[in-house]
C-alpha cells in the first residue's frame, strides 16, 4: 500500500510529504485526479464510439430521423448526474474537513513570527533570536507561523507539507505543520510580489531533537539584529540596541504621542514607565512588563491606561520583530527618568492630532500647521542584480552561484527522508 | 421640423417603444451594481472600523446632504411633470421643466461644491491627506476616503444627467418627440431619477446613521 | 409609416431569383459605408478584425515569456520585463481576446438571424461598442508601449498601488472595454425579449442564443464592479488615497472581494458562449435534436446564476474565514453540475444521429475532452483543502487553460469554421481544417499537461525564475506553446485564403435546421427578404430541409 502511493505520488509529481497531513491530502488528491481522468477519457472515448457507431451511412433510410432521446436514457443521464454531484459533494466534504484541519493548529505549538517582504522572510522565534530566510524547526512538534507582510501581499507556501497562507499587510494571518522527520523543505512566495517574487525563497530546517537543542543554544542565527534597509534613520555603525530603538520611535511617529521626559501628552510618557504600576481602564492595575509593552504596539485597545483615549493604532506589520526588542530596551532605559528632565525636543502645542502610523521618514516635530503630506513611498524596486544588500550569514552548506537557489541540506544521519 | 423614424429592425412603434424602455432598464442595471460596488465597500470599513467610522459620519455636515436630498427630489418631481407635459404634447412646456430640472441639478452640485469646499478646510480629505481634527482615527480617513470617491462619482453621474437632461430639452423644443413616441425622452428623465434614487441611499448613509 | 408588403417566395423562386439580393458584403461599398455601417453582420466582421489582432498579439507575449521559461534563470530577458510580459498576456487576451471573442463577432452575425430578425435592437449602440473597443483597446495598448504595468491581469493590491510601472492607463482602458461589454450585453438581452420572430417562443429558441442571452446577463450585471473595482487601484495608484493600503488603513482583502465578483461570472462569459456553439454544432453534424433541449438551455441560465455566488474559491488562502470557504466551496461544485449536464447532454445528442464527421465536429471532440478535463480540474481546485496546495501554482494555470483555450479558444475555432460558409460565403479546406484541429489540440495538450505537474510539484506561477529540477517540463511546454500557435495560424490562414480561394459555399452545406442556414450565404443586408413565421423548433431534423423552409416561410 505504501509502495502504491508512493508510486502514485511520483506519478503526479507531488513533492515529498513532510508530514501525516500531507499524505492526507494527498489521498483526497489521487481520487480526485483519478476522477478527472475517468471522467475525461471517459466521455471523450463515449463520444468517440456514438460518432463511430452513428456515423452517417449511405445504405440507411435517410428520411426518418429520430426526434428525441429514449426515456430510458434521459433517466440514465439523470442518474448519472446526480452521482456526479454527490461525488463533488463528497470531495467538498473532506475537502472542508481537511481544510478545517490545515487552518486550526493545536494548543501546543511552537510559535514563530514571520515577517515576509520584499523579497525575503524574517523569521523571529521564541526566544528573541531570528533568522533570515531558513526557518529551523523542532521536528514532530506542531510549529505554528504567524505571518504578516512588511509592504504588499505574499504568500508562504511549504510544497512538501501541502500549506500555504497568503501574508498580508496590516494583519496577521497563521499556518501551522508538524514535520515528520528532520529534512530540508523548500519555502516559496506564491503571491506576485514585485520584481523578484521569483527570488523570494526559503527553506524549512526540520531538525532532530538533539540539532534543535544544539541549535537553540549555539547555531546559526544573528546575534546582532540587521539593519532594515527601509530605515533611513538606522546607523550601520551604531548597533545599541537602546539607541535602535529610539530611532525606531521617531521613525514610526511614537514620538507623536509619548513623551520621553515625563511630560504629559497624547500617550503614557515613557519616562519611568518600565516596571511601573498601570492603572488600567475597566480592569485591575498591571505592572508594565515587557509583554505588557509588546502587546501595547500590537493590540493596543485590548489595556487602556486610565485617563488616557483609545486612539492608539495597532503596529502589526509595521514593527518587525527587531524594531520590537529595540522599542523595548529603548522604553527599558528610560525607566530612572523623573519627570522635568528632558531628552528629546518638546512637542509644539497645537501640533497636529493626526494619529496614523506612517513608516516614512518623519521629522520628530512636525511643523506647526503642516498640513498632512502624502506619505512618501518606500523605495520598492532594487537594482536588477542585487538583492537586499545587507550580507546575511547564510545557513550551510554554502550558496551557489546563484544566490537565490539553496541546495537542500544533506541529513546527518545520511538517512532519505 | 423632425421626421420621426422606425427602426427596419422594428415591426412597429410600440416595438420601438418598448424596446428602447427595456434597453433603458438595463442599462440602469449596470448602474445600479456600479454603485453597489461603493455600497460594499461602505459596508466593509464601516464593520472594520465600527466607532471610529460612524465618528466620522456624525461630524459631516447634515445640513449640505439634506439640501441636496430636496434639491434632487424636487428636480425629481419638475422632471415628472416634464414627462406628463410630453404625454399631453406641450413639447414646449416639457423643455421648460427639464430646463428647470437641469438648473436644480446644477444647484445640486453648486450645494456639493460649497461643501468640499468646507472639507478641503478642514482637511477632511480622502488617503494620505487626511488631516481632519474633529475625526482623528483611520476609520474617519476610511470614512471621508470613501466619501469623497462615493459622492464623486454620483456627482460625475449628476453632470452626465444635467447634460443628458439639456440635450433632451433641446430635442423637444425642435419638436422631436410626439405622444406617441417620446421613449428617449422617458429615458432621459429616468436616467435623472436614478441619479435621485442613487442620492437617497448615499445621503443616510454618509450623514444620517 | 407603413411596412413594404409582405412578398411570399416559394422556396424555388427564392433559390433562383432573378435578382437575387446583394450579399451584406456588397450592398454597399467604400471604406466608410463598413465605418458608419449599422448592420450587425458587418460590425461582427469589424470585430472579427479587431479580435483576431488581439489574439495574436496575446498570444506573441505568451511565447515571448516561454522562451524566457526554458531556463531556469536569465534566458533573453530580465525580471521586469517578464513580468510585464505575463502581465500583458493576461490583459490582452482576458479582455481584449476572450470576453468580446465569441459575443462580438458570431454573436453579432450569428444571433439576430437565429431568432428572424433584421438586427440588433439597437444598431447605433452596437457601432458604438465596437467604437468603445477600439478606444479601449488603443488606451491598453498605449500604456503597453508606455512601460506597461507587471501586476498580472489580477491587479492585486497594494502592490498594484505602489508599483513603480505604467498603471493607470492600462486599467483606464480596461475600464473603457468594460463600457463596450455593457453595451453589448444589454444589446443582445433587449434583442431577444423584443426581436423574435412571429412564432419563435423561448422554448424554440436556438441554444447558441440561450447561451448568449445567459453571458449577457453577467455582461451586464458584473462588468460595472469591474469597472469600479480597476478604477478605484488606478485612482489609487496616482492620488495614493490607499483605498486598499493598509498603510492608511485599507484592506487589500476587500479589492480581492470586489475584484473577483466580476471576474469569477467573467470566466462564465468566457465559456457560456463557446458552450452555445457547441450546442449548434453537435445537433447540426449529428442530424439529430438535442437529446435535451431544456437541460442546455436551462443549465446556461444556472451557471450565469450560480457563477456570481462563486468568487470567494479564489480566496481560499487569502485570510478568509474557514465558513466563508466551505460556502464557496459547495457552490462552486453547482456549477460544475450545470456543466456535467451539458457535457452528458452533447455526448448524448450523438445517440442515434447520422454523424457526418467534419473540421467544426473534430474541434468538439478536442472541446470535449480538454473542457472536461479542465471542468473536472476545477472541481479539484474547488475542493478547499487542495485548493491550498495548488492556489497560485502552475495547476491552476494549467486548469484555466484547459477551460479557456481548451474549451473557448478551441469553440471559437470551430465556430470560425463552423459560420465561415455562411459568413463569407465560401467554404474552406477540409483537409488543413481537419489538420489544424488535429494540430491544436496535440500543441495545446502539449503546451499545459506539463503544468499541471509543475503545479503539483509545487512551482509557483508568475515566476521569471525556477528551481533547475523543473526545467524539463518548462521546455516540453514551450515547445508545445510555439506548435499551438502555429497551428492556430494554420487554422486562420485555411479560413483566410480560402475568403478568396475557396469554393462557394450553398446556402446550407451542413444540412442543418437552425434558422440561419435558411437565408443566402453570405445573407443579405437585411438578412432575410420576409420575416420568418415560424411553425417549427431549431432542431426539427425529423422534416427535410424542404420542409423545414416552408415551415419558416410560408407560402
Amino acid at each position: 500500500m505504501n509502495y502504491l502511493a508512493e508510486l502514485v505520488r511520483l506519478a503526479l509529481f507531488l513533492p515529498p510529504q513532510g508530514s501525516s497531513l500531507a499524505r492526507e491530502i494527498d489521498w483526497l488528491h489521487f481520487v480526485v485526479i483519478t476522477c478527472t481522468l475517468l471522467g475525461a477519457f471517459g466521455i471523450a472515448a463515449s463520444g468517440g464510439i456514438l460518432c463511430l457507431r452513428y456515423r452517417k451511412r449511405v445504405d440507411r433510410d435517410q428520411t426518418i430521423r429520430r426526434r428525441g432521446v429514449p426515456a430510458p436514457l434521459l433517466w440514465a443521464e439523470l442518474t448519472v448526474v446526480l452521482g456526479l454531484f454527490g461525488l463533488f459533494v463528497a470531495f467538498w466534504v473532506v475537502g472542508y474537513w481537511q481544510y478545517v484541519k490545515i487552518a486550526t493548529p493545536p494548543a501546543d505549538t511552537y510559535d514563530v513570527y514571520v515577517s515576509g517582504k520584499q523579497w525575503m522572510w524574517k523569521f523571529a522565534y521564541p526566544d528573541g533570536r531570528h533568522t533570515t530566510d531558513t526557518l529551523y524547526v523542532p521536528v514532530n512538534k506542531p510549529v505554528r507561523l504567524i505571518l504578516t507582510s512588511r509592504d504588499v501581499i505574499h504568500s508562504f507556501f511549504l510544497p512538501d507539507f501541502r500549506v500555504k497562507h497568503d501574508v498580508v499587510p496590516g494583519r496577521y494571518t497563521t499556518l501551522w505543520f508538524t514535520a515528520e522527520r528532520p529534512g530540508t523543505h523548500r519555502i516559496f512566495c506564491a503571491e506576485y510580489c514585485g520584481t523578484w517574487h521569483s527570488r523570494m525563497l526559503g527553506q524549512v530546517e526540520v531538525l532532530s531533537d538533539v540539532e534543535f537543542q544544539r541549535w537553540l543554544s549555539e547555531g546559526e542565527h544573528e546575534r546582532d539584529f540587521p539593519l532594515d534597509p527601509d530605515m533611513p534613520l538606522a546607523n550601520a555603525a551604531d548597533s545599541s540596541l537602546s539607541t535602535r530603538g529610539e530611532q525606531v520611535a521617531a521613525a514610526h511617529g511614537c514620538l507623536r504621542c509619548h513623551t520621553v521626559d515625563g511630560s504629559p501628552y497624547i500617550g503614557p510618557t515613557w519616562a519611568g514607565l518600565y516596571q511601573s504600576r498601570v492603572p488600567l481602564e475597566g480592569a485591575a492595575p498591571i505592572d508594565a512588563d515587557v509583554a505588557y509593552l509588546t502587546e501595547s504596539m500590537m493590540d493596543p485597545l485590548a489595556k487602556i491606561r486610565r485617563g488616557f483615549a483609545a486612539v492608539m493604532p495597532s503596529y502589526i506589520g509595521y514593527l518587525g520583530p527587531g524594531d520590537v526588542g529595540a522599542l523595548v530596551e529603548y522604553i527599558k532605559s528610560l525607566q530612572h527618568i523623573a519627570g522635568g528632565v528632558r531628552l528629546a525636543p518638546a512637542m509644539p502645542a497645537g501640533a497636529a492630532s493626526y494619529v496614523l502610523p506612517d513608516t516614512g521618514p518623519t521629522p520628530i516635530a512636525p511643523p506647526a500647521g503642516e498640513s498632512g503630506q502624502p506619505r512618501e513611498q518606500p523605495k520598492r524596486t532594487l537594482p536588477a542584480d542585487a538583492r537586499d544588500q545587507a550580507p546575511l550569514p547564510q545557513p550551510a552548506p554554502a550558496a551557489t552561484e546563484q544566490p537565490q537557489l539553496q541546495r537542500p541540506v544533506p541529513l546527518q544521519d545520511g538517512k532519505q527522508p | 421640423m423632425y421626421e420621426p423614424s422606425l427602426g427596419e429592425q422594428f415591426d412597429s412603434w410600440e416595438r420601438q417603444s418598448d424596446t428602447l424602455r427595456f434597453g433603458m432598464w438595463l442599462f440602469l442595471a449596470s448602474e445600479l451594481l456600479l454603485f453597489s460596488g461603493f455600497f460594499v465597500l461602505y459596508a466593509g470599513y464601516r464593520a472594520e472600523y465600527g466607532p471610529d467610522f460612524v465618528q466620522a459620519l456624525h461630524s459631516n455636515t447634515l445640513a449640505y446632504g439634506t439640501a441636496n436630498m430636496y434639491v434632487l427630489l424636487t428636480s425629481s418631481f419638475t422632471v415628472a411633470l416634464a414627462v406628463w407635459e410630453i404625454r399631453r404634447g406641450a413639447s414646449r412646456r416639457a423643455a421648460l421643466w427639464l430646463g428647470v430640472s437641469a438648473l436644480l441639478g446644477v444647484g445640486f452640485l453648486g450645494i456639493k461644491a460649497a461643501e468640499y469646499a468646507v472639507h478641503i478646510r478642514e482637511g477632511a480629505l480622502p488617503g494620505p491627506y487626511y488631516h481632519f481634527h474633529e475625526a482623528a482615527t483611520l476609520g474617519g480617513n476610511r470614512f471621508y476616503t470613501l466619501y469623497w470617491v462615493t459622492t464623486g462619482a454620483h456627482a460625475i453621474h449628476v453632470t452626465g444627467g444635467i447634460a443628458v437632461l439639456l440635450w433632451t430639452a433641446l430635442h423637444a423644443l425642435r419638436g422631436r418627440y410626439t405622444p406617441r413616441d417620446h421613449a428617449r425622452f422617458e429615458n432621459a428623465t429616468l436616467y435623472w431619477h436614478f441619479v435621485d434614487v442613487m442620492w437617497i441611499f448615499i445621503w443616510p448613509i454618509f450623514y444620517l446613521a | 409609416m407603413t411596412l413594404p408588403a409582405f412578398k411570399q417566395p416559394t422556396a424555388e423562386a427564392y433559390d433562383q431569383a432573378a435578382e437575387p439580393m446583394p450579399s451584406y458584403l456588397l450592398a454597399q461599398t467604400g471604406f466608410s459605408s463598413w465605418l458608419n455601417t449599422r448592420d450587425h453582420k458587418r460590425i461582427g466582421v469589424m470585430f472579427y478584425v479587431a479580435v483576431l489582432v488581439s489574439l495574436m498579439l496575446g498570444g506573441v507575449f505568451a511565447l515571448l515569456f516561454r522562451l524566457e521559461l526554458l531556463t531556469p534563470s536569465r534566458t533573453i530577458m530580465d525580471a521586469v520585463t517578464y513580468n510585464r510580459l505575463f502581465t500583458w498576456h493576461g490583459i490582452v487576451m482576458v479582455w481584449l481576446f476572450l470576453i468580446p471573442s465569441i459575443p462580438n463577432i458570431f454573436g453579432n452575425f450569428i444571433l439576430p438571424i437565429q431568432i428572424g430578425a433584421r438586427d440588433l435592437a439597437f444598431p447605433k449602440l452596437n457601432l458604438a461598442s465596437f467604437y468603445v473597443y477600439l478606444l479601449g483597446a488603443a488606451i491598453v495598448l498605449t500604456g503597453l508601449m508606455l512601460g506597461g504595468t507587471d501586476t498580472g491581469w489580477t491587479f492585486y493590491t497594494p502592490y498594484s498601488e505602489s508599483t513603480p510601472t505604467t498603471l493607470f492607463p492600462v486599467v483606464f482602458g480596461v475600464f473603457v472595454l468594460g463600457i463596450s461589454s455593457i453595451f453589448t450585453g444589454l444589446n443582445f438581452i433587449a434583442t431577444v425579449h423584443m426581436l423574435r420572430a412571429q412564432g419563435l417562443h423561448w422554448n424554440r429558441l436556438p441554444l447558441f442564443v440561450w447561451s448568449i442571452y445567459a453571458t449577457s446577463i453577467i455582461l451586464v450585471l458584473a462588468t460595472p464592479v469591474l469597472g469600479l473595482s480597476v478604477i478605484l487601484v488606478g485612482i489609487d495608484h496616482v492620488f495614493h488615497l490607499g483605498l486598499f493600503d493598509p498603510n492608511v488603513g485599507g484592506d487589500p482583502v476587500l479589492f480581492q472581494h470586489l475584484f473577483w465578483f466580476y471576474s469569477h461570472p467573467a470566466v462564465y462569459i468566457m465559456i457560456l458562449p463557446a458552450m452555445g456553439v457547441i450546442s449548434e454544432i453537435v445537433p447540426s453534424f449529428a442530424h439529430r435534436s438535442p437529446a435535451s433541449y431544456n437541460a442546455i438551455a436551462l443549465s446556461s441560465l444556472g451557471i450565469a446564476f450560480i457563477g456570481f455566488l462563486t468568487w470567494g474559491h479564489h480566496m481560499f488562502v487569502a485570510g478568509i474565514s474557514t465558513l466563508d470557504a466551505g460556502i464557496f466551496g459547495i457552490l462552486s461544485m453547482f456549477v460544475a453540475i450545470f456543466s456535467a449536464v451539458k457535457v452528458f447532454t452533447w455526448t448524448a445528442t450523438l445517440y442515434q444521429g447520422e454523424i457526418v464527421f467534419s473540421t467544426p465536429l473534430l474541434y468538439f471532440f478536442g472541446f470535449l475532452f480538454l473542457f472536461i478535463f479542465g471542468g473536472m480540474t476545477g472541481v479539484a481546485v474547488a475542493t478547499q483543502s487542495l485548493d491550498v496546495h495548488w492556489h497560485d501554482t502552475y495547476f491552476v494555470v494549467a486548469h484555466f487553460h484547459f477551460v479557456m483555450v481548451g474549451g473557448s479558444v478551441t469553440s471559437f475555432l470551430a465556430a470560425a469554421h463552423y459560420w465561415f460558409p455562411k459568413m463569407f460565403g465560401r467554404m474552406y479546406s477540409e483537409r488543413v481544417g481537419l489538420l489544424s484541429a488535429t494540430a491544436v489540440f496535440i500543441g495545446f495538450v502539449l503546451t499545459f499537461l506539463p503544468q499541471f505537474l509543475l503545479g503539483n510539484a509545487g512551482m509557483p506561477r508568475r515566476y521569471y525564475s525556477y528551481p533547475p529540477e523543473y526545467q524539463w517540463l518548462h521546455v516540453l511546454a514551450t515547445g508545445g506553446a510555439f506548435l499551438l500557435g502555429g497551428s492556430v495560424i494554420l487554422a486562420l490562414g485555411n479560413l483566410l485564403v480560402s475568403l478568396r480561394y475557396g469554393p462557394p459555399a450553398g446556402r446550407n452545406p451542413w444540412d442543418s435546421r437552425s434558422f440561419e442556414w435558411l437565408t443566402e450565404s453570405p445573407p443579405p443586408a437585411h438578412n432575410f427578404e420576409q420575416p420568418p413565421q415560424l411553425d417549427r423548433g431549431a432542431y426539427d431534423y425529423q422534416l427535410t430541409d424542404e420542409e423545414a423552409y416552408v415551415r419558416t416561410f410560408p407560402r
